[in-house]
Parts: C-alpha cells; sequence; structure tokens
C-alpha cells in the first residue's frame, strides 16, 4: 500500500518507488512508496527523498563515499533497465507523470 | 534467579536462546532481521538490556542495530524506528564506518597489499565484530572488513576510527586472508583502560597501551609457513585470541594452523598446541574460573574445513596448552562435516562455566559443565557465525 505525501508544488512531482523486500522492512513500508521530488525528476533526486523521509535506508542503496549505486542493486522503470544510466538523468515521463513506478530491484543470486 | 542469555549470529538472521540457571530448557526467540547475514552480537557488561548487532548484506550493505530491552526490539542507532525526517540526512548515520584520512594523522593510510601484491585502497565492507566498553553501555568498538578499528560513544549513532592501527607503519603490507582482510578480535583489558588487543587476518595480532593512539604488533614466535621471513612482524592470519579476565597478560591464540599462547602480553609467544590431533581451527575461548582451562575446536586443515574423522570435538586443555583431552559426550561422532567459525565459541560465568558453540551447520551446543557433556539447543538454524553468552544474575 503506498502513502501519498500533498503535492507541493507545480515543480514537485508525486513519484512512486518500488522497493525491494528486505528495504520495505527496514523501513517499515509497503511494497511502494510515493514521494514528492522537485523537477528535473531525476534517480539522484529520487533516492534524496526516499532517504531524507526513510533515514534508515540511508546506504542501503547509494554508498556513502561515492554516491554510486551498490553493485547488486538495479534501477527499472517502464520496462528498461535505468542502472546504468546515469543518477543526473531525468526519468521516463511515465514515472515523473505518476503513472510508473521507479523499481529497485536486487539482483538476483544465490546463497 | 540467574540465567543465561545466548546471542546467535548467522547467515539468514540472528537468534536469541535463553535458559535459566541449569541450562537445559531454551527459549528460543527470532529470527530478528531475517534473510540478513548478522556477523555479531554482544551485550555490554555494564547493562545486559544493551545489545550490539551487525547486520549486513552484500544486496544493501552495513547496519548497525541496538537493543535497550536485551534483544527483544531493536533499532537503528539515530535513526527512530519509523521516524522521517522533515528533509536532510540523519545527524549521525550509524552505519557510516569512514576511514580515517586527516592530514594530521601525518601518515600514508590510503593503500594495503592486494592478493597479487599489488597495493589496493582501503574499502569498507562490513563489520566483524562489536566489543562494548567494561564500563560505559554508549561505548563500543568495531572490528571491521577492510582492517580497521572504529568507536562509537554515543550508543552507535555515530563512528571515528582509531586510525593509528592502520597508521602505524606496517599497514600497507597487510594483506586479505581468504574471508577476506578483517579486523575480527577486540579484547579490552579490564585491569586497564587503555590497553586493547586486536587481531586480523592476515595481518597479526596488535596491542595499545595508550587507548587506541598508538599501536604495536604482538607476533614474536608466530611461525607461519606461508612468511618467507620466520621473524616477520606482520602477514601472520590469527584467527581467533581469548583471554580470562582475570589474568589480562596472559592470551590464547587459534592461529591459522597452531594454537599458541602468551605469558606477556602478546609480546611472545609460543605453541601449545601438543597432542592436538590437528592444530588448524578457528575458536579458542577460556574457562571462567579457571584461567589455565582452555578450549578449541581441531579442524582437519585449511583446505578441508571439517573436523578430523567426521567427529565433532572440542578439546580442553586444564594446563594452559600442551595436554589436551577429547570432550565427545553429546557430539556427533560420527559423519559430521560442519565448521566452527572464530567468533562461534563463548563462556558463561555461572558457578559451572557453560560452554557455548555454533556450527556452519546450523546447530548450537551447550555445556552446562564446562564441557564434560554436550547438548544441542537448536539444530536447524542458518549457518552460525556468532555466538555470545551474556550471564544474568
Amino acid at each position: 500500500m503506498s502513502e501519498v505525501m500533498p503535492n507541493a508544488g507545480a515543480d514537485q512531482h508525486t513519484i512512486h518507488v518500488a522497493l525491494p523486500f528486505h528495504l520495505r522492512t527496514l523501513a517499515g513500508v509497503g511494497s511502494e512508496v510515493s514521494l514528492e521530488v522537485a523537477a528535473p525528476v531525476t534517480i539522484a533526486r529520487v533516492l534524496d527523498a526516499l532517504e531524507a523521509a526513510y533515514p534508515m535506508l540511508r546506504g542501503t542503496i547509494r554508498e556513502f563515499e561515492t554516491g554510486k549505486r551498490r553493485a547488486f542493486l538495479r534501477f527499472f522503470a517502464c520496462q528498461e533497465d535505468l542502472s546504468n544510466e546515469g543518477m543526473d538523468v531525468a526519468l521516463p515521463s511515465a514515472v515523473v507523470e505518476g503513472r510508473e513506478p521507479l523499481l529497485i530491484i536486487g539482483a538476483i543470486a544465490g546463497g | 534467579m540467574s540465567g543465561v542469555r545466548v546471542l546467535v549470529g548467522t547467515k539468514k538472521g540472528a537468534f536469541v536462546l535463553s535458559a535459566d540457571g541449569k541450562r537445559n530448557n531454551w527459549t528460543v526467540d527470532g529470527p530478528f532481521f531475517a534473510g540478513w547475514e548478522i556477523y555479531h552480537l554482544k551485550g555490554s557488561p555494564v547493562d545486559p538490556n544493551r545489545i550490539y548487532a551487525s547486520q549486513t548484506s552484500g544486496w544493501f550493505g552495513q547496519l548497525v542495530q541496538r537493543s535497550d530491552d536485551g534483544g527483544r526490539t531493536w533499532i537503528q542507532p539515530g535513526v527512530a524506528p519509523g521516524e522521517k525526517t522533515e528533509g536532510g540526512w540523519p545527524p549521525k548515520p550509524s552505519n557510516r564506518f569512514a576511514y580515517d584520512v586527516s592530514p594530521e594523522n601525518g601518515k600514508p593510510l590510503t593503500t594495503h597489499q592486494w592478493y597479487d601484491g599489488t597495493q589496493h585502497p582501503w574499502e569498507f565492507k562490513r563489520v566483524w565484530h562489536f566489543e562494548p566498553s567494561l564500563s560505559d553501555p554508549n561505548t563500543v568498538f568495531a572490528g571491521i572488513e577492510d582492517a580497521a578499528l572504529f568507536k562509537s560513544t554515543d550508543g552507535g549513532e555515530s563512528w571515528h576510527e582509531l586510525s593509528g592501527l592502520r597508521g602505524h607503519g606496517t599497514g600497507p603490507k597487510w594483506q586479505p586472508g581468504a574471508g577476506g582482510m578483517c579486523l575480527h578480535t577486540v579484547i579490552l583489558d579490564p585491569s586497564n583502560p587503555d590497553r586493547i588487543y586486536i587481531a586480523i587476518s592476515a595481518a597479526g595480532a596488535f596491542r595499545t597501551d595508550d587507548g587506541g593512539k598508538t599501536w604495536k604488533p604482538i607476533n614474536r614466535g608466530l611461525k607461519s609457513q606461508y612468511i618467507p621471513d620466520p621473524d616477520a612482524e606482520t602477514g601472520h592470519c590469527v584467527h581467533h585470541i581469548a583471554m580470562n579476565p582475570s589474568r589480562p597478560n596472559v592470551l590464547f591464540m587459534q592461529k591459522h594452523w597452531d594454537v599458541m599462547r602468551s605469558d606477556d602480553a602478546g609480546d611472545n609467544w609460543t605453541e601449545v598446541s601438543g597432542n592436538l590431533p590437528t592444530d588448524f581451527g578457528f575458536v579458542v575461548d577460556v574457562h571462567a574460573h579457571e584461567p589455565e582451562t582452555v578450549y578449541v575446536v581441531p579442524i582437519k586443515s585449511d583446505s578441508e574445513h571439517f573436523p578430523p574423522e567426521g567427529k565433532l570435538r572440542v578439546f580442553r586443555s586444564r594446563s594452559g596448552g600442551n595436554e589436551w583431552e577429547a570432550l565427545e559426550k553429546g557430539l556427533p561422532q560420527k559423519d559430521c562435516y560442519v565448521n566452527v567459525l572464530r567468533d562461534a565459541m563463548a563462556v558463561d560465568s555461572l558457578d559451572d562455566c557453560g560452554v557455548y558453540f555454533g556450527t556452519t551447520g546450523g546447530q548450537v551446543y551447550a555445556s552446562p559443565d564446562g564441557g564434560d557433556t554436550w547438548a544441542p539447543i537448536v539444530q536447524n538454524l542458518p549457518a552460525v557465525l556468532s555466538v555470545e553468552v551474556q550471564t544474568l544474575k
């Protein structure tokens, strides 16, 4: 179940983010959270908003020292892998308009 | 009424095992942090309700968890459960372990030796061991990979490195063992708050006598086949060190191969493997009330990480080493091919000292009589990474 924050202004966009299981339990949220993000909406800005709202997630998606995506996490949206597109590239319009979520997914690995 | 609480870290979560002083009826709580690797949990000797846990993941990195009620509930220090900020970061990110590269250290702290002999940057990977202070529940040390020692004085909310350890001079020669370059052992001297012992795979043992500002290697007497220089100051793969608090100058060590002993606070070591069937292994511990009674679990070899002959046996020496007896009553004596990892043995301090260890097969065994007899507390946990015990009086 998503939690929607009120829209704060015209430059603000409500972004839906789907988290992997372990981060959901860590943050105490459902499968999807909704965040207010100022334009231009990039992965970096979405993560800024996510980590501000849920500080217990800080360091779990991107590394402290480099700010880079953790190696075994991937970013998907609109059936495309955005993991290597760069943190500051604008997200697809369907994500910005709230019609599609940004998916944060743990890479499949055994064990 | 007295009792014990056994804190078990596993590959897939943490478990808390509780019993009264008889130690034959156990309550099992958990898993906590299900699905996460819990490298280590340890309680404060000052406040037993205060427990620190290292929660880590190859996907999501390191988290620090703290309980203030004996393991029933947990928080990430500095981040109240479910609390949202109005923006900005938590002021003290409890899972940030930033190496100290400040100029005032005056030493290059940038690289260590890599597997191929080249230099490699220090990179934080995880916390292997928490060692709570003997006097303050808010002070705790963290031994981390890549090897360094960190300290928190605010209950785990923030951490700073005791960088004199990496900076003492041999840091660029340290190299990772098969399990990574981990600082896995932290021992606080109860008679001297400025003295701390630590051990690193594969660098060796070190000691500070000034609260962590300066350090010296304490590896004289260690012989390691793979090191060309028989008197090498560092490079030894120390697996674990144990001390009885009543005799803080006497240390026992399980090295990669060899069980060792020091009677002068680590300045010199002598081998006490004696009649052990093999002197490879990971754990070593000392009886709570008999400082010459020592426990190890021999493992066949560095290539075959399981007990010799498929028999899980703890070996006990009552003479401080050299003469060892096999303890097997209640332990599997056929077809047993588990390992016992370096932080997976502990002793309680009840009148009849209890001994505990966990295996990579998910068993946690307890002996309420100093090792004479054993029984499993649990048999089907995930692989056990660490075992600590709290004596509740």
